[in-house]
């Protein structure tokens, strides 16, 4: 694999990941529990869809075949999508949610850190960019598993019964395969070794607070979403997401 | 005499069509590069009309060479969709003094911090009840307590914040413990 298609396919995964993860929240639009939370989630949505953007233009230019950055998103099928299979698990309960959203986060936050410093310049903008929104969004949702973890019976339930659930799609997060080994050997992407170092810790001072317990170091992760095969769930999100675009393909109004 | 209202209507139209049209005695020739600026200090942030573009530290850099003029803009969040509406803003405005082409360079390199309001848009943040950004942002902890937000209405800075998130993306919400109201804090990025 070249360092130029390991780059492609990398900010693929980044759009990707957060053009669904952005989607997910969206679902929560008019649903969720109280008005602010329905806000901060609105809030993390948008900052998420506005970074997928800027990733799926760059990503358009180097991939250079007359697809823009709605086409990349919008017209391609779950098989060539790129995102992290935790960010199209359903949202489920408001732990889950937050589970998600935190170990995302802190995924995230480690990766912008790195990328902000990447020797591609175009790359290292739009991270430090993304880098200031996803520390906001890590600070809120590692004060969720907290506030739920160390609160009420019911809510540690149900804050240890999503670390359960979820825990099965962390560890994609942190296993490298050849794109992200090309990139890191080229000082483009994050050491994989530094990420997984960096989000094991964060993720277990956090839920150490929340006296919640961490997954088991042996356990079976799923994995494939970088590679396009994905949970059922993916197919159903671009469904409703790629509706308009499906329809009416190339339409210039709306 | 026109009828009761008809001045207001005229007004109106009249402002509409000189947004669109460049009028005939502009001299965009005779501008310099600070009084393009001046220009934008009249272009207001949609979100929050009390500060304009400039204060708020989003217009980066003005190009003028003749009558080529170019203006790099930066957004505040990656998905601000106020940017593309406050573009057409400082478009319209450079177009009703009388430039026909007006470009803008969206940067996004360095990225856009809130050291960069002015202290006059801070101080017009507050008299609009938005709390300022507090200090710098390099110094801003990830995980630690957050800093001591005063209430724009009262002063008091016994408050405490209701979520991490308000009406817009660069807001936050915040409760006065003191004088009892809600209010938005510019959040520190």
């Amino acid at each position: 694999m070249t360092q130029a298609e390991a780059l492609k396919e990398y900010l693929l995964r980044l759009a990707d990941s957060d053009m669904i993860l952005g989607q997910r929240l969206c679902e929560l639009c008019g649903k969720a529990p109280a008005l602010e939370e329905e806000m901060a989630l609105m809030n993390v949505a948008l900052d998420l869809v506005g970074q997928a953007r800027n990733w799926y233009e760059y990503a358009a230019e180097l991939i250079d075949d007359d697809r823009d950055a709605d086409r990349l998103a919008f017209r391609r099928d779950a098989h060539d999508y790129r995102n992290l299979l935790l960010t199209e698990q359903p949202n489920e309960d408001y732990a889950i949610t937050m589970g998600r959203q935190f170990f995302f986060d802190v995924w995230h936050y480690f990766t912008l850190k790195s990328l902000a410093e990447s020797s591609d310049e175009r790359m290292a903008g739009i991270a430090a960019k993304a880098l200031k929104e996803a520390t906001y969004h890590l600070r809120r949702s590692s004060e969720w598993v907290k506030r739920l973890g160390d609160g009420t019976e019911e809510s540690h339930r149900r804050m240890q019964n999503a670390v359960d659930i979820l825990w099965r799609f962390t560890g994609e997060l942190i296993t490298p395969d050849d794109t992200d080994r090309v990139l890191a050997e080229a000082g483009l992407g994050p050491d994989p070794d530094q990420l997984a170092e960096d989000w094991r810790g964060m993720v277990s001072e956090v839920l150490t607070q929340a006296t919640l317990t961490l997954g088991a170091d042996d356990a079976w992760m799923y994995m494939g979403g970088k590679h396009g095969e994905h949970t059922e769930h993916l197919g159903f999100i671009l469904a409703e997401m790629q509706f308009l675009q499906r329809a009416y393909p190339d339409a210039t109004t709306w | 005499m026109p009828q009761h209202g008809e001045t207001d209507r005229r007004s109106a139209v009249d402002i509409l069509i000189a947004s669109d049209r460049v009028p005939a005695n502009a001299r965009p020739d005779l501008f310099t590069t600070d009084d393009v600026w001046a220009l934008l200090e009249d272009v207001k942030d949609p979100e929050v009309p009390a500060v304009s573009v400039v204060e708020l530290g989003i217009v980066r850099a003005v190009q003028l060479a003749g009558k080529e003029l170019s203006i790099d803009v930066t957004p505040t969040y990656s998905g601000c969709p106020a940017t593309e509406l406050i573009e057409e803003l400082i478009i319209e405005a450079l177009r009703a003094a009388g430039f026909r082409d007006p470009k803008i360079n969206q940067v996004l390199t360095p990225a856009w911090t809130t050291d960069w309001i002015t202290e006059e848009g801070k101080e017009k943040l507050r008299a609009f009840g938005i709390a300022p950004p507090q200090g710098s942002s390099s110094k801003m902890s990830l995980l630690g307590e957050p800093e001591v937000i005063g209430c724009p209405h009262c002063g008091s800075e016994d408050t405490e914040r209701v979520s991490e998130f308000g009406s817009t993306a660069c807001k936050a919400l915040y409760r006065c413990k003191e004088c009892l109201e809600p209010f938005d804090y510019f959040k520190c990025i």
